[in-house]
């Protein structure tokens, strides 16, 4: 039962497809959607680190502690982007995200 | 070796269970609890991997800010959320097959890789022998990666500025506290000295 590099890249795999299949189903919820890059985010940082770990080079980490601290930034910044928007429309769903006529 | 065994397949499991939780509950309460199980077992298996350090700044960052901060917007926002569930079977078909499609193409990916022993030897920094996770780090993030390391504590910088200008809002009819006001007062205006005869009053 020994553990390799592919069973850690199997899990970052499921994960990451798990996040993408989130997006899809929570069309109209922006927080289930952040939530879902979340979990896309933690399957990355899954990858970096076991390859890391299983080639013995210490520069994957490094960069998860990049990519940390850039989610966290962007999870901050769209909670704050919702919370103004939900103040100025009352409402926070996706298809009533119109202001821009984007 | 069995305990590693079992301890990686327990985590990956409960990992993968909070994680279809996360994108199916109908409570993004319940969201957020799940999202905060699947990072405190991801903790864990970074632990199995030997990154100590990252899987300590995962629960501190993840757990102690990131999933408290959806926990606040989720209860502070007003919103029908059971109502923004309608529609979930519309879009379950392209989702799933879309899903389903992924993971097959990244499981193909992963099945075909094999790591070259010749590109096993360009390694940027090896990992040092007897020496912990955390130094191991430190010695690479202040040294050769010190100005990244500066422009992720901009990036975090910018990033509360960001969020506080975005949701500060001037309110109607608050008293609020003028300190200058208050300093550059003169005397002339505050004191009035008035002469006092004996048994007039004023």
């Amino acid at each position: 039962m020994t553990i390799t590099l592919g069973h850690y890249l199997v899990l970052a795999a499921v994960i990451f497809t798990l996040g993408v299949f989130g997006i899809f189903i929570n069309r109209k919820n922006v927080i289930v959607i952040l939530m879902s890059i979340e979990l896309m985010l933690l399957a990355v940082n899954l990858n970096l680190v076991a390859f890391s770990s299983f080639l013995n080079d210490m520069v994957g980490q490094v960069f998860v502690m990049f990519v940390l601290t850039v989610a966290a930034a962007e999870v901050s910044i769209g909670l704050a982007i919702l919370v103004s928007y939900h103040r100025l429309r009352q409402t926070i769903e996706v298809e009533d995200i119109n202001l821009m006529k984007g | 070796m069995i305990i590693t065994g079992l301890c990686f397949y327990m985590f990956s499991t409960v990992i993968i269970a909070s994680a279809v939780m996360v994108i199916l509950s109908r409570n993004p309460v319940h969201s957020v609890l799940f999202l905060i199980l699947a990072f405190l077992n991801s903790a864990g298996l970074f632990v199995l991997l030997g990154a100590e350090f990252l899987a300590m700044i995962l629960v501190i960052v993840y757990v102690g800010a990131v999933a408290v901060l959806f926990m606040f917007v989720v209860m502070m926002l007003n919103v029908n959320f059971s109502a923004m569930r309608a529609g979930v079977l519309q879009y379950l078909p392209t989702g799933g097959m879309i899903g389903l499609v992924l993971l097959a193409e990244l499981i193909f990916v992963i099945s075909a890789w094999q790591a070259t022993p010749a590109g096993l030897e360009v390694l940027a920094s090896p990992t040092p022998i007897n020496v912990t996770n955390t130094k191991a780090l430190g010695d690479l993030l202040y040294t050769k990666y010190f100005y990244l390391f500066q422009a992720a504590g901009i990036i975090l910088l910018i990033a509360m500025i960001g969020a506080m200008v975005l949701t500060l809002r001037k309110r109607e009819g608050v008293r609020r506290q003028r300190v200058a006001q208050q300093v550059g007062r003169k005397r002339q205006e505050s004191v009035e000295i008035k002469k006092v005869t004996p048994r007039s009053g004023l």
